[in-house]
């Protein structure tokens, strides 16, 4: 059951945080509602705090890499190059799901190597530091205000973050070949 | 008088100061249940942090999901949770067929059931047997293994595999069950319903058992919910969910009309807790003991859902069907699903774009999320503790690692 297909959900979000959702697609398969990434905490905070449905779990945070890395190929898709964030929250009371999408640029300022940012929820589920810390290392995405932001999966001088669609794995590491 | 001892600062030292001391825990230890390396910062017996490090079981699956099939990357969820990998394969195909808006056979569903719960009593055995390794007790262990061979014999039997079954695929099953079965599993059943009160019998009502794990590594509901954690861990906290029954639509129609009871307390009491030992007095909800004890009441009750699944499987006319085809089109768009593995949540996440490979799979693993409570759940305790904290959440680094 998806809560954001229930009315009036949605004003309040937005009377409560004005211009914080800047999209939604309630016709999908999980309903979605897209935050503006430097608000996402925010939002975070609300639902879980405020909202008329507590969304006290956070289960997955997931990065998608919307990139095609053969040019003759991204000539033809339809959708914008971006990190898309994916979270999926879940309310232990009321048992809904509710998805929120945020969409980032690939690159901070179109410069390749340098992450693009948005703030950590931490401060809002405990659960979601193992999370970010993942993301961050497979998906290279920076999370402000993280308490702990490392490698987690990867070791911690790995290069690269490997699930980006034009990651490309180093030859060696520490004198192991790896291809 | 000056004694000569004044001028070496090392006996004061020695003698004053009880040194902080780093301990490693694993990657190798027997009780981390696979490749996991703790961290202790220890002040005598008394641990004051601990930090897990993870990721030696590293490989990438979800990169492998973006160059594969969905079909062909059910081995790959089988390496997952490797204790349970027919719980693992359901949670992919549901996943896919949600995406998919495929529904399988009357026939197959049952049949499901019937794998599923069979694979989450499998799994719990090797908790319980495992578990009881970890605070210092070997029988239970054999006892246990003994059970889960004569249940990977059936495995075995209906897919070929002991361990990485991929049975389970999407849009169905890969294989009907061999004629005389069911008789086997039911068999199997008669045996074993009497064997359980041994289990109990061996560490539920063991008192060192009790003084181990009763009171220790308390986690309160807040916790649990605030960590996403799932499964046994949240109901051993006295959260009552259980996906099976509060699951998406997907997932919980697959157990429509089965009738089971989530095992957390309510009010004091465990579903039909006239059939199980007393809760020891010692025991509060949310410690090492209760986490154990649900995982010992959903074997009973998965043991009834797999009599019922036999039932109605015997009931349904025809074949299970085909399941799809391993370079079947995904539809764009994404799905996400969690279903009740035997570890907790386990959820996939799956983009599709059209073609037959998903342009994102994801997996959120529930030991994850239960393991990040480690350090928080360990923060002073004993550092004989630490195995009996990190034992009860039952965690597979296969899945953690992914």
């Amino acid at each position: 059951m998806q809560v954001t297909r229930g009315p009036g959900f949605l004003d309040q979000l937005d009377a409560a945080l004005p211009g914080a959702v800047t999209g939604r697609n309630l016709e999908a398969l999980d309903p979605w509602i897209e935050v503006a990434p430097e608000r996402i905490a925010e939002v975070c905070q609300w639902l879980k705090r405020s909202s008329p449905v507590r969304f006290d779990s956070l289960e997955c945070i997931t990065a998608v890499d919307w990139h095609e890395p053969d040019p003759k190929k991204a000539a033809k898709v339809s959708w914008q190059p971006r990190i898309e964030l994916v979270y999926h929250l879940w309310s232990t009371s009321a048992r809904v799901s509710l998805v929120l999408k945020c969409g980032l640029p690939r690159w901070k300022d179109d410069q390749p190597g340098r992450l693009p940012e948005l703030p950590s929820v931490t401060g809002v589920w405990r659960g979601a530091d193992w999370h970010e810390r993942e993301v961050y290392d497979l998906s290279g995405v920076w999370f402000t205000g993280h308490p702990d932001l490392r490698r987690i999966l990867c070791p911690e001088d790995w290069e690269g973050h490997p699930l980006r669609k034009d990651y490309v794995q180093p030859v060696e590491y520490h004198g192991i070949r790896n291809r | 008088m000056a004694s000569i001892l004044d001028d070496d600062p090392r006996i004061i030292e020695f003698d004053v100061r009880t040194d902080e001391m780093l301990v490693n825990m694993g990657p190798q230890h027997p009780s981390t249940h696979g490749v996991l390396r703790l961290v202790l910062r220890t002040d005598g017996e008394i641990v004051s942090e601990v930090e897990p490090h993870i990721g030696y079981l590293h490989r990438c699956a979800e990169k492998i999901g973006e160059n594969l099939t969905a079909r062909q990357w059910i081995p790959y969820t089988d390496r997952m949770d490797y204790l349970a990998a027919m719980n693992m394969n359901l949670g992919w195909s549901l996943a896919v067929e949600k995406l998919m808006k495929y529904e399988v056979s009357e026939k197959a569903r049952h049949l499901r059931v019937l794998i599923a719960e069979l694979g989450r009593i499998a799994s719990h055995l090797v908790g319980m047997g495992a578990y009881g390794l970890d605070l210092g007790t070997f029988s239970p262990f054999l006892y246990a293994f003994r059970e889960r061979e004569k249940i990977l014999d059936l495995f075995e039997e209906a897919c070929g595999a002991r361990l990485t079954y991929s049975y389970i695929t999407v849009g169905g099953l890969t294989a009907d069950l061999p004629p005389g079965w069911l008789q086997r599993c039911e068999a199997f059943l008669d045996q074993f319903e009497p064997v359980i009160k041994e289990y109990h019998a061996l560490l539920t009502t063991n008192a060192i058992f009790v003084k181990r794990t009763a009171n220790i590594g308390v986690m309160s509901r807040e916790m649990a919910i605030d960590y996403g954690c799932s499964g046994p861990v949240l109901r051993g906290s006295g959260v009552d969910q259980d996906l099976r029954r509060d699951g998406e639509a997907i997932y919980t129609a697959m157990y429509d009309g089965y009738a089971f009871e989530v095992a957390v307390m309510k009010n004091g009491r465990y579903p039909r807790d006239h059939e199980y030992p007393p809760v020891p007095p010692d025991a509060v909800i949310g410690d090492c003991w209760h986490r154990f004890f649900v995982r010992m009441i959903e074997v009973v009750q998965s043991m009834d859902l797999v009599r019922q699944a036999i039932d109605r499987y015997s009931a349904c006319k025809g074949t299970i069907g085909e399941p799809l085809k391993l370079t079947e089109k995904i539809p764009a768009g994404d799905a996400y699903l969690e279903t009740e593995c035997p570890k907790g949540q386990m959820g996939f996440y799956l983009v599709g774009d059209g073609t037959a490979i998903p342009w994102r799979a994801r997996a959120r693993s529930s030991s994850f999320s239960n393991l990040s409570v480690t350090a928080d759940l360990c923060r002073g305790c004993l550092i004989a503790d630490v195995p009996a904290i990190v034992g009860s959440l039952d965690i597979v680094m296969g899945e953690i690692d992914r």
